[in-house]
């Protein structure tokens, strides 16, 4: 009975912990900030058909490469005179698609393979550990360019080939943590309790690993959206003519002397999202990682 | 100690062969093939058959790897299906640029990010120590190839300063190698710094804490001699470490900026020789830089393990 008392309060007190978490989290300036970034593209990217001026594929013939503030367009236009403010608004959503969705399908794979992998060790452990250090022996973008030339352009195929490419980071710290989480001894209660294995491994295990994961997560998102920018801008990514900041910067580059500013807010605007990602990422583990 | 090397080392082998099968396979999963992109997507079979042939890919999968690793462990990488050079002159010609760009973005990186990040942990908590994190966060999430577009746009375009584009080999022109070579370096090296910044701070905040950092200012000896003997020296551990991590986010900044700045790299070679199906100059250029990035690591571990005995005895129990 006593034990699985134990048990059963597990969940509400990680949820109590959270809710701590959150309030410490809200304290620090630099990291509220990153998280109204977050909030703010989020936004963008759902709303983005109700508050752009024009279409994303909408031509000006008449104002082609503007300068920003020109009548009509506040941040100008592209070289076939389409708005790119309507096109960044636009193009919020691939990237946020892009870097949330390659996170998550690493993030589940890596941390279910970890997850069995730090509990049964032994030779599935190391079968899978050897196939990790063959993955890491490809630098990121090598691998992500590679795979995504295998797999064929297009905006799903960009996103499972940065996948594969962060799924060591999530492996190595679901592994590790499961580790050490083994060897406590309320998955041992649970065993004896006559806990199944997928109770105790994603009943009992995943809840005590949240923390590190949600921060690996948030250091994940930025540098998936700067690696499907750089897939985009080889020509490798989402195919023209589809709004997207990565194509939108491989266009400007054409332009460089005619049109210096069609270049400068693409950039921006994936140099702001994946600051906001970052500040929230440092204040994530400044509240959620014990060792500072 | 030894031990641990040998093991390490043995297992990096490994690593490399199944390393070699994947870099085999992947590059044959690429849709389309050498022999179409030589000629074109309308040729005959026979043709095809042809080029094939000549080049042993109408061989059986494993008879063809086994030949390629074979020669390879000889040192003959084959000849580039797309210009019918050898491979490794190919390589040995491009080796220099990526090289000289890496050390001079690892020279941007160390001088730039070192003298931050002490800043920053001496002083911290103070205008200096924000500014500075908050520099390094910029330097972290602003992509490499839009900092080159606008640097190009800048200083070659605008103030034409710079060149644009290209290298200039340093013996024919130092001063010209230099000049081609600013604006890379800087790109991938800023990147780095922010990295080493980041964690100099942590790890030398965290040693600044510690009891003999007390004892040697409860001794009187100079702020100075503190932070930049007793502290720093712990430091270095945590910059060897970030290099050998931060290895990959090197090579991928000099992949992607030897391609804004058109220089004749191993990065420039590694997409060229994606799109035109190059297989064997592009199994060359990604089994140099796996070799190379599994290399790296081995020696950043053994050199941790010198720097950190206690790694040795808790080994790989991470």
């Amino acid at each position: 009975m006593s034990v699985t008392a134990v048990i059963t309060d597990t969940a509400p007190a990680g949820r109590r912990q959270g809710r701590r978490a959150l309030r410490r989290l809200l304290r620090r300036p630099p990291a509220v900030a990153g998280l109204a970034g977050v909030v703010v593209v989020i936004l963008i990217a759902i709303t983005a058909p109700w508050i752009s001026p024009y279409g994303p594929l909408q031509v000006h013939y008449t104002d082609v490469l503007a300068g920003p503030f020109s009548p009509g367009h506040l941040l100008g236009t592209d070289d076939l005179g389409r708005d790119i403010l309507s096109r960044i608004l636009w193009g919020a959503r691939v990237s946020v698609l892009e870097g949330v969705g390659a996170t998550a399908i690493a993030a589940v794979i890596a941390v279910t393979i970890g997850i069995v992998a730090g509990y049964y060790r032994g030779w599935v452990d190391g079968i899978f550990m050897r196939l990790n250090d063959v993955v890491l022996s490809f630098p990121f973008i090598i691998l992500a360019v590679g795979l995504a030339a295998i797999l064929g352009p297009s905006l799903v195929n960009a996103m499972i080939a940065l996948a594969v490419g962060l799924i060591p980071v999530f492996l190595r710290v679901s592994r590790g943590e499961m580790l050490s989480i083994r060897e406590e001894d309320y998955v041992a209660a649970a065993v004896v309790n006559g806990a199944g294995l997928r109770t105790v491994l994603f009943r009992h295990a995943l809840p005590n690993m949240i923390s590190p994961l949600s921060v690996q997560v948030t250091v994940a998102i930025p540098g998936a959206i700067i690696g499907a920018a750089v897939l985009s801008f080889l020509g490798l990514g989402v195919q023209p003519p589809t709004a997207d900041w990565g194509s939108m910067l491989s266009e400007a580059q054409s332009y460089l002397s005619r049109a210096p500013t069609f270049a400068v807010f693409p950039g921006l605007a994936i140099a702001l999202t994946t600051m906001s990602f970052n500040l929230l990422g440092d204040g994530l583990r400044d509240v959620l990682d014990p060792r500072g | 100690m030894r031990w641990y090397v040998l093991r390490r080392l043995g297992a990096s082998v490994l690593t490399l062969l199944l390393s070699s099968i994947v870099v085999f396979i992947g590059i044959r999963a690429l849709p389309g093939s050498p022999a179409i992109a030589l000629s074109g997507e309308n040729a005959s079979p026979k043709i095809l058959a042809v080029i094939n042939a000549e080049f042993g890919l109408d061989k059986p999968l494993p008879v063809q790897y086994a030949d390629w690793i074979g020669q390879v462990v000889r040192g003959n990488l084959g000849t580039s299906v797309a210009n019918g050079l050898t491979v490794r002159s190919e390589l040995a010609q491009r080796i220099p640029i990526t090289f000289e760009l890496a050390a001079l973005a690892l020279l941007v990186a160390f001088v730039v990010g070192i003298p931050a990040g002490v800043l920053a942990a001496a002083r911290r908590n103070t205008a200096s120590d924000y500014a500075v994190t908050t520099v390094s966060l910029l330097g972290l999430s602003v992509p490499s190839f839009w900092l080159g577009l606008l640097l190009i746009t800048g200083f070659a375009v605008h103030l034409s300063w710079l060149p644009a584009s290209g290298f200039v080999p340093f013996l024919q022109s130092p001063l010209g190698n230099l000049e081609h070579m600013i604006m890379p370096a800087f790109v991938v090296g800023i990147g780095l710094a922010a990295v080493i910044m980041r964690q100099l701070r942590s790890g030398l905040l965290e040693s600044l804490g510690a009891d003999y950092v007390r004892t040697a200012r409860a001794k009187g000896m100079s702020e100075f001699r503190v932070v930049c003997v007793h502290a720093l020296r712990n430091g270095v551990l945590t910059v060897v470490t970030v290099v050998g991590l931060q290895l990959g986010l090197l090579i991928s900044g000099v992949v992607i900026t030897e391609e804004i700045f058109v220089m004749p790299g191993l990065g420039q070679l590694t997409l060229e020789s994606v799109f035109s199906r190059d297989y064997p100059t592009l199994e060359g250029v990604v089994l140099l830089t796996a070799t190379g990035y599994i290399v790296v690591n081995v020696l950043v571990d053994i050199a941790y393990s010198i720097l950190n005995p206690r790694i040795r005895v808790t080994g790989d129990a991470e």
